[in-house]
């Protein structure tokens, strides 16, 4: 292969990777722009909070208690070697609320909704019930893709303040239960040092931005899908990857831009 | 299920994130132990504020009667200028003076009231006239070895 063959075939990459990017950025407007709409309708909303949301409790708070232990574990190891293992409830609740909360609910989010639909999306494309609709007049983004999206915005911070709030508790029972740090000190240093706006505050407004990226993910993979098995397969795959890549870049950007200058 | 029954388990899932929230926001954060009530507004200005930071608790016998509003540099002076919100159930003499203090070696700044003698109180918008400034190591480490070195060449001299 010679160089001048590389050189179209980069371009033809590169062009077909933004036709992709503009195509997507379209797709959310469109999306966006049916919301109100769902909103007058909110049952079908409730519907999609009911199997997003309450499904993936037992799976977040089950997950939110073990992050809870380990971190009590391993913060009372480090901190102990400065001898400020009092301050163990001050980590624990910083780590969850401002980064794990948010973050960790939402990859667990991608593997256990966002599969869900894309394939739920992907199958009815496959069957041809999209198309039906539309030849009914109903517009499926407005039927069928704007409620997700609203659940997966609505459901995605509570439960990831249920995450950290279920973690904080998973801390208390490590480090003040069973190795047995001064309850008082446990709390009032995670009060002096957790602020409402800054930190609970801003991991909310993180869980925000992660719903969103992650439903509309999941949306536009289902709604893009090859009608296959094997396309439906392919997206609920990618799903997974670009929700989890994008939710832990996007953590960065936002950590960067919240948390950066200290207080 | 019936749309009923799906409503009411949504209601439930939701219900139960605010409880989380709340339980963020009171028990893991600050929310509850902010000052609530009504406060008034002094000032005070430090010549060295050290590492002062805004909603830091004022203190007077160790008890936290307010918090600090907003900290700037006045142009005139070019001292900080701490702005301290405190709590009106609290009321100071106009002499009382403020000093930054630390909470254990290295620990957070706030500032101390201590009470003086006057009759008068302190009003909203007056301002702390005797101040004593944050305590800064580095000048305190500087000064001590300069006095080490003041004795060691005295004695060279006798």
């Amino acid at each position: 292969m010679s160089f001048a063959d590389l050189l179209p075939r980069l371009g033809r990459w590169a062009i077909g990777y933004l036709f992709r990017l503009g195509h997507a950025a379209f797709f959310l407007v469109d999306l966006l722009k049916n919301v109100p709409a769902s909103l007058r309708r909110f049952h079908l909303v409730a519907a999609q909070i009911h199997a997003i949301g309450n499904y993936s409790v037992v799976i977040i708070a089950a997950s939110g208690l073990a992050v809870g232990f380990v971190l009590g574990l391993q913060g009372y190891y480090t901190l102990s070697r400065y001898g400020a293992s009092e301050s163990l409830g001050l980590l624990v609740a910083l780590s969850l609320v401002r980064e794990l909360g948010p973050v960790v609910t939402a990859l667990l989010f991608a593997g256990r909704a966002g599969t869900s639909l894309t394939a739920e999306i992907g199958l009815m494309k496959a069957g041809e019930q999209l198309a039906a609709m539309e030849l009914m007049a109903i517009d499926p983004k407005q039927r069928v893709l704007a409620p997700r999206l609203l659940g997966g915005i609505i459901a995605m911070p509570l439960l990831a303040a249920m995450f950290s709030a279920v973690g904080i508790f998973g801390g208390y029972v490590v480090g003040v239960l069973m190795i047995g740090i001064d309850p008082g000190q446990f709390w009032s240093q995670m009060q002096g040092g957790v602020d409402v706006w800054d930190d609970v505050g801003n991991g909310i407004i993180k869980s925000l931005v992660f719903g969103v990226t992650c439903t509309f993910v999941a949306l536009l993979e289902g709604y893009e899908a090859n009608a296959t098995p094997e396309g439906v397969a392919q997206a609920t795959t990618r799903t997974v990857v670009i929700s989890s890549l994008a939710v832990l870049m996007l953590d960065f950007v936002l950590t960067a831009v919240m948390f950066s200058t200290p207080r | 299920m019936t749309r009923r029954g799906i409503e009411t388990l949504v209601g439930l899932f939701v219900l139960a994130g605010f409880v989380a929230i709340g339980y963020l926001a009171l028990k893991a954060a600050n929310l509850a132990a902010m000052t609530v009530g009504e406060t008034y507004a002094v000032t005070a200005r430090f010549d060295n504020i050290g590492g002062l930071k805004p909603r830091a608790p004022v203190k007077s016998a160790g008890v936290t009667v307010g918090r600090v509003a907003s900290i700037s540099l006045d142009g005139k002076t070019f001292q900080g200028l701490v702005t301290m919100e405190l709590e009106k159930r609290y009321a100071f003499p106009r002499d009382t003076s403020a000093s930054i203090l630390t909470a254990g070696l290295l620990g957070d700044q706030y500032v101390g009231l201590n009470p003086g003698g006057e009759d008068e109180n302190l009003a909203a918008g007056d301002t702390i006239k005797m101040t004593q400034s944050a305590v800064v190591l580095e000048n305190l480490i500087g000064q001590m070895l300069y006095n080490r070195a003041a004795e060691g060449g005295a004695e060279a001299k006798k």
